[in-house]
């Protein structure tokens, strides 16, 4: 059980990246942008490949953010210049991503132009580096020794993969707060609120949602390399169903914490990624439900999610009313007696 | 300061929904002029403001701001010195952002954007000033979403936004249009304070005669995408609604349609 609940914080972690980019295309753009499930998969491509190569895993992965960028700015350019409609110009950067990405896979042999994916099971890979200097802290013994006088069974491998993605997913987080705080990010944000407005402000809506699908399928793609380094593969079905898992996040999130400020709003959609997984890990526990069903299962998440904060708001106007009505009762009850 | 040639727009052309906005429509607006705009519906006004603007570019004719041809300059890049407020209290402001994000947004117009914070100390300060001149108590709910005033509120924002960076040129169509009485007075009356103030060269489109005739320093009529009466300075002084009325009529040769429009006072 412990390990199932701190493997699905140690992917939530990483998967939060790829919703923070889901929420600037999905709230803060208004652009229901489905590239996602092509641009994650280009990341992992990008990164696995490199690093097969040979290239350093830093180097490799910020290089698998670039192509995310490229990827998202294209979806920007068929939308605004193309002038081809939001969800198609996702639609069809995604089909076309499938085929790339084979063929970045494809870069790592001889034999074939495309390859489906690469496993990086004997490979450097960010947290390999990373774990080398994390072992020599003791900070793992010191945690584990902990869980094991609380009774805990199996203890973690290494504390060191929740700590890096942590600091790096925050570091993300208050960089996006920032962004979306300077005259460039308001623009971005008005860009998707009112567009005829900002335009007469003198911004340039079609290079604002370029920047803005770039920037999100960078955070995407991002979080696509690290996924590939922390499972020790890519593969060119990996991305099936990311936009949804996205969302998820950014609902779930929503709900639990609410969208009174950006820096709480990224903070829910963080926190969203990481509860996603949970439930999920948690789903799978259960005896007859299978890892074939966690599309399903993501699906049910999702809808419950949208439905428990109208269901929230409902029973509450309906609580009210009813107080309201009891008051109104009483107080005809009270005005009756003093005239009787 | 704006200069209209010969300008044109059909809409459809060739097809059973042809229709002329308008034909050959000279105009021409000296620095601080404030001209006031009149006409039935259809008559081609907002196509006007929005050829001015460059929302819509024009079949024929030339396009002048500051003796600059700007016929072919996009929307956006015009807009560095047309401010405008549209007769939807909505359509001049962000809704889900707030009060001071919004008047950032209109502060930096004519700069280029960049990565600095959009509302700093200084700023909310000048924000905060700017916003006591409405006298709505805005400027002690800077961080309310704008999504949360009222249509008049709304449209006071717009204007000050519009206004902030004293464009060349402020295009206003309709503007209070969608309010009721009282708020739509308190906006024409800020209106005249924000242009008197700065000076801006003007043009305001409205169906309330009276509006019409008491704002501004000339006054034109049009009807069918053409521009059938203009009033000089010296003359629209003692302009009465019943002088329009009857030019009107000498015009067209027919009276006045009685729509909403041209009767409202
Ligand atoms: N985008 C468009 N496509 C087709 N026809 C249009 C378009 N925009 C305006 N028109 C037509 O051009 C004519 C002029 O419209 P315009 O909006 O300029 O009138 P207006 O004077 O502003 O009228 P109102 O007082 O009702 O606002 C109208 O007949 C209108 O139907
Ligand atoms: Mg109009």
């Amino acid at each position: 059980m412990f390990t199932a609940i701190f493997g699905s914080v140690e992917q939530g972690i990483i998967y939060a990246i790829m919703a923070l980019g889901v929420y600037i295309t999905f709230r803060v753009l208004d652009f229901p942008d489905l590239t996602v499930d092509g641009s994650f998969v280009t990341g992992a491509a990008t990164a696995a490949t490199m690093i097969t190569l040979g290239y350093n895993p830093i180097i490799s992965t910020i290089c698998a953010a670039l192509a995310g960028f490229a990827a998202g700015s294209i979806t920007g350019l068929l939308h605004t210049k193309a002038k081809i409609n939001s969800l198609l110009s996702g639609i069809l950067m995604m089909i076309a991503l499938y085929s790339i990405n084979l063929r970045i896979m494809g870069l790592t042999i001889d034999t074939a132009v495309g390859r489906p994916n690469i496993p990086l099971a004997n490979s450097d890979s960010l947290f390999t580096a990373f774990s080398e200097f994390w072992g020599k802290l003791g900070i793992d013994k010191a945690f584990n020794g902990m869980l094991s006088n609380m009774g805990v069974e199996h203890v973690p491998n290494t504390w060191g993969t929740v700590f890096i993605m942590f600091i790096l997913t925050f570091a993300i987080k208050f960089v996006l707060d920032w962004f979306l705080k300077t005259e460039i990010g308001l623009a971005i944000r008005a860009t998707g609120d009112n567009g005829k407005m900002i335009r007469s402000f003198s911004a340039n809506t079609d290079t604002l949602t370029i920047l803005g699908l770039g920037l999100s399928n960078g955070l995407v793609a991002l979080s696509g390399a690290l996924i590939a380094q922390y499972g020790k593969f890519a593969d060119v079905g990996m991305g099936i169903g990311m936009i949804v898992i996205g969302l998820a996040s950014v609902i779930i999130g929503e709900a639990i914490f609410g969208t009174k400020t950006i820096a709480r709003t990224t903070f829910a959609v963080i926190f969203g990624a990481i509860i996603y997984r949970i439930v999920l890990a948690l789903a799978l526990q259960v005896e007859f439900l299978d890892t074939g069903d966690m599309k399903l299962i993501t699906a049910v998440i999702v809808v419950i999610a949208l439905v428990i904060p109208t269901l929230r708001a409902k029973q509450k106007e309906k609580s009210r009313i009813a107080k309201r009505r009891a008051e109104h009762a009483r107080a005809v009850k009270q005005e009756g007696k003093r005239s009787a | 300061m704006l200069k209209l040639e010969g300008i044109n727009k059909i809409f459809n052309e060739a097809t059973p929904d042809e229709k002329i906005a308008l034909d050959n429509i000279h105009l021409e607006l000296k620095t601080g002029d404030f001209v006031t705009v009149i006409g039935s519906n259809g008559a081609g006004k907002s196509t006007m403001m929005n050829m001015i603007s460059g929302a819509l570019t024009p079949d024929l004719g030339k396009i002048e701001i500051n003796g600059k041809d700007v016929t072919r300059l996009p929307e956006h890049k015009r807009s560095h010195f047309i401010g405008r407020v549209f007769q939807d209290p909505m359509a001049g402001t962000a809704p889900t952002m707030t009060i001071e994000e919004n008047l950032a947004i209109a502060y930096s117009r004519n700069q280029k954007r960049t990565l600095r914070i959009g509302v700093d100390k200084k700023r909310r300060e000048f924000f905060k000033e700017s916003l006591e001149t409405l006298h709505l108590n805005l400027e002690n709910r800077l961080n309310a979403k704008v999504g949360l005033l009222s249509g008049g509120e709304r449209q006071a924002l717009s204007l000050l936004m519009a206004t902030f960076t004293k464009p060349n040129i402020l295009l206003l169509d309709e503007h209070t249009a969608a309010l009721d009485p009282s708020r739509a007075e308190l906006i024409t009356n800020l209106t005249k304070q924000l242009v008197e103030k700065d000076k801006l060269t003007t043009l305001m489109v409205t169906h309330n005669m009276q509006q019409a005739i008491d704002l501004g320093n000339r006054l034109i009529m049009m009807d069918k995408g053409q521009i059938i009466l203009e009033v000089e300075p010296s003359l629209k002084k003692d302009l009465q609604i019943d002088d329009l009325m009857l030019q009107f009529q000498h015009i067209r040769g027919e009276k006045m349609v009685s729509d909403r429009t041209l009767l409202s006072v």
